[in-house]
């Protein structure tokens, strides 16, 4: 028989707390549980299935009610119960209580709150029983008792003590306590009393020797101990090894260090006594003669001197040394001109390699201007960029109101130019927008470099560029400025400039920004670039009215504030004194001429387009603030149109007579010339050299040699017509002759005529202009009266200086110096002279007058005798006369 | 005028001669025809080359010394005389 489970009976929901209880094995011979934990033994739980409620009528909610929940259950129902459904009854767990059951009747409970565990229980004994009746009739009673007398006095009832009742406990002390398992064994020890305290003496005793003396566990490999290990668990990790170390070093880094000091030096008193002091004179004395025999040697000849070296000339010659003339390169026309043009002025681009610059003007004189006057006017006047890689288009053509008589770029921008017309206006352009244009020509003019001669068919023109025309910037005041044609125009260098009156200050742009130009109408004018500050303001709506003249888009504004309005900063009139003819310069030289060309890096280019150009933001200078220059030389040279070179000052004194500022008279005069003086120019080598060129002659001044020239030619057979001197050789100077000859001169050669001769055109040359590239290739420039303009090349010989000739020319014009300085002298002491000798003769006529006439008879007579005398001899010896003859002449 | 004096100008009086200075031991300057700025810089670069002239000649033979040091330029040549206590510099053009 399978045991019941306890479950199945449990299967019974059992709302509330469950208290889990020890599972019964459903044996039959088990004990049924009884309440004895909790202090009643005689209640046995019991689980009434409804099956079992209803066999006997107890129903839980029919039969029991909470005030009556038991009932009385008869003893052989049970047992018919028991027998009907054995082991599924209900009753089976307490069927042993209920066979030793006294009574016949049971007590089953029903119980509702489960104080027990199961919803019934029975109670086993009669005494139970009958408590639990008592019990409930006891609680009715005491509940009724309670309604009635709610308050009651507590009477202490001192606790009566019970017997004891064992409830086990004693068997668990009993089993825990501890008792002895054996006997004690118990030892005694005795000894004798004398014995105790008494000193002690210990021994030595091998341990070995006696037997049993010592008891040892000697160790002894136990097998059960040793385990050989068969395998073995190894984890491996690889890991470099790292090492994190740090050391402190002395950590030597760059400083910047400086002091400050200056040179100990004695006083003036330590250098006295020192100099006085006996060691010093010894020292000197004994060293002296050592340093006087080394200067000595020195003066006497020069040690190092390689005599082969200095035998030869310099660096080995490019080229044919014999070649001495100068070879035609290029040639440039404008073929696109209607009429006839001349060239007047040339310039090289002062950074560009191989552009040359040209002013044309048309070749009419003034009457026949006035006639073809109407034609002219449509007829634009150019200036005109020559490239050395295109001969036939020109690369830019500047655009003039009227024809260009002389031209200068501006040193220190090369994209401004000035230039002088034939109407007496200055016309600027600016050409800053088009510096790529001209640039980009440097490309191809760079190839020829390496070969100085080459073919123009295998030049290749750069395309066909479309030339366009630049208009010019801005153009001087007509009323204001020059009446006549402007016959020369020089920039101030930038180291200073002047203001009104002429006095000179120092320049803080550091750009030029004054211009010189000299004109036909008598007078030189000076002129500012920069606008002036106004004192009285104009209206603005005057202004409006008059310039309303619309300026092209493309014309850079830089001078618009000059445009029409521009006037001189001050004028001076060379006058010649009382007579109203005036002198009419033609060239002017100042003294300080900017030599240098300011070349722009690469790297300021870059830098430029950010920065603003000097030019485009001019102001006003003001000459307050500026600091003037003293000692600056104010003079300069003119040549005019007679033929005279004036050295005069261009600083304005005070008139005494009127008190205005007067310009001041030329400081001298000369007149060497035969015919306009076309080129004044100092010498590039030295600054106090000045030619002058014009008429037939050639005129060499030192400035500040008032004498005359150093050196003036003859007159030539041609006239000369352009002059310049050479760049590089300091003694030689290029002429233009009329008939379209160049005459080279060399001073150290032969200062009476040319040393060479050559013909470069059929008509008349204009302008000479000479330019060097590099130490290899030099270029002059002629321009002709046809304009055409010829580019030659100068040869070695032409172009590079002999050694120390500078210092040979030099010496020739001390040497001339002193010529003239002896011509004076020579000139004063005849002069003398003269009148000594007249002196003396007025004294030798005054003593004449003394003689008396008879005396005077007497003289005439003995002369005339004497003369006969004479006339016999010389007829005698003639044998014209006769000796008879003679005697008759005796006779009469 | 004293002897130094005269000496001095004698020397200076020879063709050729730029400038001469006299300078101590230690390369102060104690006369001169230069002006100052110059005088010092003579003085104390050359001052410095004639001590390393000096132990030169004495590192490559110890009883050698130092008599005159001439230093030609492209421009011109220095002449240094020099002395237990003084040196005496002398800067000549010798080129004509």
């Amino acid at each position: 028989m399978a045991p019941k489970s306890p479950q199945s009976r449990r299967k019974k929901p059992t709302p509330g707390k469950k208290k889990r209880k020890p599972v019964l094995p459903a044996n039959e011979e088990e004990e049924p549980v009884n309440m004895e934990s909790m202090g009643h033994p005689e209640i046995y739980p019991l689980v009434l299935t409804t099956k079992t409620q209803e066999i006997f009528n107890c129903r839980i909610d029919e039969d029991f009610t909470d005030e009556m929940p038991y009932k009385i259950i008869k003893k052989e129902d049970i047992f018919e119960d028991l027998r009907n459904r054995a082991a599924v009854s209900d009753f089976h767990p307490v069927k042993k209580v209920i066979q030793e059951y006294p009574g016949n009747e049971l007590l089953l409970v029903y119980d509702k709150d489960f104080k027990y565990g199961l919803n019934f229980y029975i109670i086993g004994t009669e005494e139970g029983k009958e408590n639990y009746l008592n019990a409930s009739e006891v609680q009715e009673d005491q509940e009724e008792y309670k309604e009635f007398i709610p308050e009651e006095i507590y009477t202490y009832i001192p606790p009566v003590s019970k017997p004891w009742v064992s409830l086990g406990s004693e068997k668990e002390i009993e089993e825990e306590s501890v008792k002895k398992s054996t006997k004690q064994v118990t030892y005694m020890i005795s000894r004798k009393r004398s014995e105790f305290g008494a000193p002690i003496t210990f021994r030595d005793q091998n341990a070995s020797s006696v037997k049993d003396a010592y008891i040892e566990c000697t160790a002894y490999p136990d097998k059960n101990f040793t385990l050989k290990q068969l395998e073995k668990n190894v984890g491996m990790q690889a890991v470099p090894q790292v090492q994190d170390t740090s050391t402190q070093t002395k950590w030597t880094y760059p400083k910047n260090a400086s002091t400050q000091y200056y040179a100990r030096e004695f006083s003036e008193e330590e250098k006295e006594r020192l100099g006085q002091s006996k060691s010093l004179t010894d020292f000197l004395n004994n060293v002296s003669t050592s340093v006087e025999i080394a200067l000595q040697q020195n003066e006497i000849t020069n040690l190092f001197i390689d005599d082969w070296k200095s035998l030869a000339e310099e660096e080995g010659t490019f080229g044919d040394k014999t070649n001495t003339h100068l070879k035609e390169y290029q040639s440039f026309t404008d073929l696109h001109s209607q009429m006839e043009k001349m060239i007047t002025c040339v310039s090289w681009h002062p950074t560009i390699y191989g552009l040359i610059v040209v002013s044309v003007a048309v070749r009419l004189s003034f009457e026949e201007r006035v006639h073809f006057s109407g034609r002219l006017l449509l007829q634009p006047s150019l200036i005109l960029f020559w490239s050395f890689s295109d001969p036939i288009h020109p690369q830019l053509m500047l655009e003039s109101p009227d024809d260009i008589f002389c031209f200068k770029f501006c040193p220190s921008d090369p994209n401004i130019i000035a230039g002088g017309c034939i109407n007496g206006q200055i016309v600027l352009w600016d050409i800053t927008t088009y510096a790529d244009r001209i640039e980009s020509t440097k490309a191809d003019g760079g190839g020829n470099k390496k070969t100085t001669l080459k073919p123009m068919f295998l030049l290749e023109p750069d395309g066909n560029k479309e030339a366009t025309y630049i208009r010019h910037c801005a153009v001087s005041s007509i009323e204001s400025g020059h009446r006549s044609v402007i016959t020369d125009i020089h920039w101030l260098a930038d180291t200073f400039e002047i203001n009104r009156f002429g006095s000179v200050f120092e320049n803080r742009n550091e750009i030029c920004c004054q211009l010189v130009t000299c004109s036909a109408d008598c007078t030189i004018c000076f002129w500012d670039i920069r606008p002036l500050k106004t004192l009285t303001p104009t209206l603005p709506t005057e202004k409006k009215k008059e310039e309303s003249i619309e300026i092209p888009f493309d014309v850079p504004s830089t001078f618009l504030h000059l445009d029409l309005s521009w006037k001189p900063l001050t004028r001076i009139k060379l006058s010649k004194g009382e007579t109203n003819l005036d002198h009419c310069p033609t060239k002017i030289s100042l003294s300080e001429e900017q030599l240098l060309y300011k070349i722009s890096d690469k790297l300021l280019d870059q830098t430029k387009v950010t920065e603003v150009n000097l030019y485009h933001n001019l102001e006003a200078g003001l000459a307050n603030l500026l600091k003037p220059i003293d000692d600056f030389c104010t003079k300069f040279f003119v040549g005019t149109e007679e033929g005279e070179v004036i050295y005069t000052d261009w600083k304005m004194e005070k008139d005494p007579d009127t008190g205005r500022m007067m310009a001041k008279k030329p400081k001298s005069l000369y007149s060497v010339h035969d015919g306009p003086v076309h080129t004044v120019q100092r010498s590039p080598f030295y600054n106090d050299i000045i030619l002058t060129v014009g008429g037939w002659n050639v005129a060499i001044w030192k400035e500040g040699v008032m004498s005359g020239p150093l050196l003036q030619t003859c007159c030539a057979a041609k006239r000369y017509t352009a002059g310049h001197w050479s760049l590089t050789r300091p003694g030689v100077f290029y002429i233009g002759r009329e008939d379209g000859y160049i005459d080279v001169w060399d001073l150290l050669e032969k200062t009476h005529e040319p040393a060479q001769s050559q013909n470069i055109c059929i008509t008349m040359i204009t302008y000479i202009e000479p330019w060097t590239f590099s130490a290899k290739q030099q270029f002059i420039a002629i321009a002709d009266y046809y304009g055409t303009l010829h580019i030659l090349e100068i040869p070695w010989t032409l172009s590079h200086p002999s050694t120390n000739e500078v210092s040979s020319v030099n010496y020739y014009f001390e040497r001339e110096v002193k010529h003239l300085e002896y011509v004076e002298q020579r000139r004063s002491i005849r002069e003398q002279e003269k009148k000594e000798m007249e002196l003396e003769m007025e004294k030798r006529k005054h003593k004449t007058h003394h003689k008396s006439k008879e005396q005077m008879e007497a003289e005439l007579k003995m002369d005339y005798e004497s003369y006969l005398e004479l006339e016999k001899i010389t007829l005698i010896g003639l044998g014209l006369a006769k000796a008879s003859e003679t005697s008759h002449m005796e006779m009469m | 005028m004293t002897e130094v004096e005269e000496t001095l100008k004698r020397i200076q009086s020879h063709k050729g001669v730029i400038g001469t200075m006299v300078v101590n031991a230690e390369g102060i300057p104690i006369r001169t025809t230069l002006d100052n700025s110059t005088t010092v810089q003579y003085a104390g670069l050359l001052h410095q080359l004639t001590i390393k002239a000096k132990s030169t000649i004495r590192d490559i033979d110890p009883q050698n010394d130092l008599t005159f040091l001439r230093i030609r330029s492209k421009k011109h040549e220095i002449m240094v005389a020099p002395d237990k206590e003084y040196l005496l510099i002398v800067i000549q053009n010798p080129c004509e």
